[in-house]
């Protein structure tokens, strides 16, 4: 087994791509949600930050890219691994089986992923094509947020899938550093202050906004 | 006590099995989980019905042979305990118990709640050893080895292959089983030379048996009877990952 095949075909190898993309995502998270937080300096900031990123030309593609590979790689890794433990458990017990210490968050990782994928697509018609936003403005993301939000099922949509964001987070973030071998040692291994930290800050980031622009903060 | 048991009866490999209803009456509080079942087993054998098969030998935590899923918990309510030093004392008086066997499809039902659990000796076969010269025993202090590494290698030496990890976890993984074997033999001078190999061979051997990947929920942890901790998985990990790019001596000498 050569490298390359090491790091897919087995279940070990293909967690650490998991880990790697997932975090490629998250470092995309953090630049995004700070971005996205200029919308309360006003119109001008966020603007013109867009249209830095536009004006770099071939390397938003590259950054896009390179994002679309890391999130076709983690859902066909996350479907095979579905499939995988599906197979590994064929009888199921018959009393059920009791959650002793697993979060809440590591259970609901998978349909949340799931949402989480359903809602990127809608968010991309949203906000990026413009597909279903009701009056899309190209280049004036500041009127495309505050027109956006302009329907409660929306707001309410974008925050059920903040919600699944900021659980996926928590788990992810702490479980990619042990898929990777990288946390150091711990008494209490299920502890994870960075994780917690990082995914409440940037679910808050987000999730501010829709409701900033539902109480007339923004407009 | 008096105790209502739903246990899972099989008759034999692949033949269809069901949950079955039986009373334990006048149990003593003292007695451990086994001695309840050995009693129960007693009073169906004079009125003629088979005993229920379940798996034990020690019967002080050390063999690893019990593997009871009660009230869907591995080996029960007690942290840190086989099903064979759990006592009816965790239950209460009245309270219906579901006892199952393991469900893994890497764990076949033998009969009733013994399952076959080759696949972890599989495990074991393809590089959980220390290949190393016998002869007569080295000098005590011969091989210097930091207490820090002594001690974690111990903690995870304590593994009695029960297979309660694979029990618990939603995936039916083997990874904390896997890992303690890798982690015990990977902190040691005498497990170095094929360190990264044992780590290769393992994890592959893992995913041919047909155990589920880590999710890392940590109910592994939670229902081991030895209280080994997933930072054996973490260890894991990173001996596969460092194995793929820096291939150690034994690997190297197989590829030649």
């Amino acid at each position: 087994m050569n490298r390359v095949q090491g790091l897919w075909d087995t279940s070990v190898g293909k967690k650490a791509v998991m880990a790697v993309t997932g975090l490629i995502m998250l470092a995309y998270l953090i630049t995004h949600v700070l971005a996205n937080l200029t919308v309360f300096q006003g119109p001008a900031k966020i603007n013109a930050y867009s249209a830095f990123l536009h004006g770099t030309g071939g390397a938003l593609w590259v950054a896009r890219l390179v994002l679309i590979a890391a999130l076709v790689l983690h859902v066909v890794a996350a479907a095979q691994f579905t499939a995988r433990r599906r197979a590994a458990r064929p009888v199921a017990y018959a009393a059920g089986r009791e959650p002793q210490v697993s979060t809440f968050a590591s259970r609901t990782i998978r349909w949340g992923g799931v949402l989480i994928l359903i809602f990127i697509v809608y968010h991309l018609l949203h906000f990026t094509l413009g597909t279903v936003h009701p009056s899309f403005v190209e280049g004036d993301p500041y009127h495309n947020v505050a027109a956006g939000f302009g329907n409660p099922l929306v707001v309410v949509f974008y925050e059920l899938a903040l919600a699944a964001l900021g659980l996926h987070l928590y788990h992810g973030i702490w479980s990619s550093g042990r898929s990777l071998g990288v946390s150091p040692p711990s008494p209490h291994p299920l502890k994870r202050q960075l994780a917690a930290v990082l995914s409440v800050l940037i679910w808050a980031g987000f999730a501010v906004i829709p409701i900033a622009v539902s109480a007339g903060a923004l407009r | 006590m008096n105790l209502t048991l739903h246990v899972w009866r099989q008759p034999g490999p692949g033949a269809p099995g069901r949950m079955v209803r039986y009373q334990a009456a006048d149990i003593s509080p003292e007695m451990s989980f086994l001695e309840m079942l050995d009693v129960v087993n007693e009073r169906l054998m004079e009125t003629g019905e088979a005993p229920i098969a379940f798996d034990h030998d020690c019967r002080e935590g050390i063999c690893g042979s019990c593997s009871l899923m009660i009230n869907g918990v591995a080996h029960g309510p007690e942290l840190g305990t086989a099903s064979c030093q759990l006592h009816m004392r965790s239950f209460r008086d009245g309270q219906e118990i579901h006892v199952e066997p393991w469900r893994a499809r890497a764990f076949p039902v033998v009969k009733d709640l013994v399952v076959n659990r080759s696949a972890l000796d599989r495990i074991i076969a393809v590089g959980g050893y220390a290949s190393a010269p016998t002869g007569s025993a080295p000098d005590g202090n011969a091989t210097l080895i930091p207490k820090d590494a002594v001690e974690t290698a111990m903690d995870a030496a304590q593994c009695i292959g029960c297979g309660a990890c694979v029990a618990a976890c939603p995936n039916g993984s083997a990874s904390l089983f896997t890992a303690a074997k890798i982690t015990h033999l990977g902190l040691l001078p005498q497990g170095q030379p094929e360190r990264g190999r044992r780590a290769r061979r393992m994890v592959e051997q893992m995913d041919i048996e047909g155990f589920g990947q880590c999710s890392l929920y940590g109910e592994c942890q939670e229902a081991c009877p030895k209280e080994i901790s997933i930072d054996t998985i973490t260890r894991m990990n990173r001996d596969y990952l460092r194995a793929l790019t820096a291939p150690d001596r034994a690997a190297a000498a197989e590829s030649d």
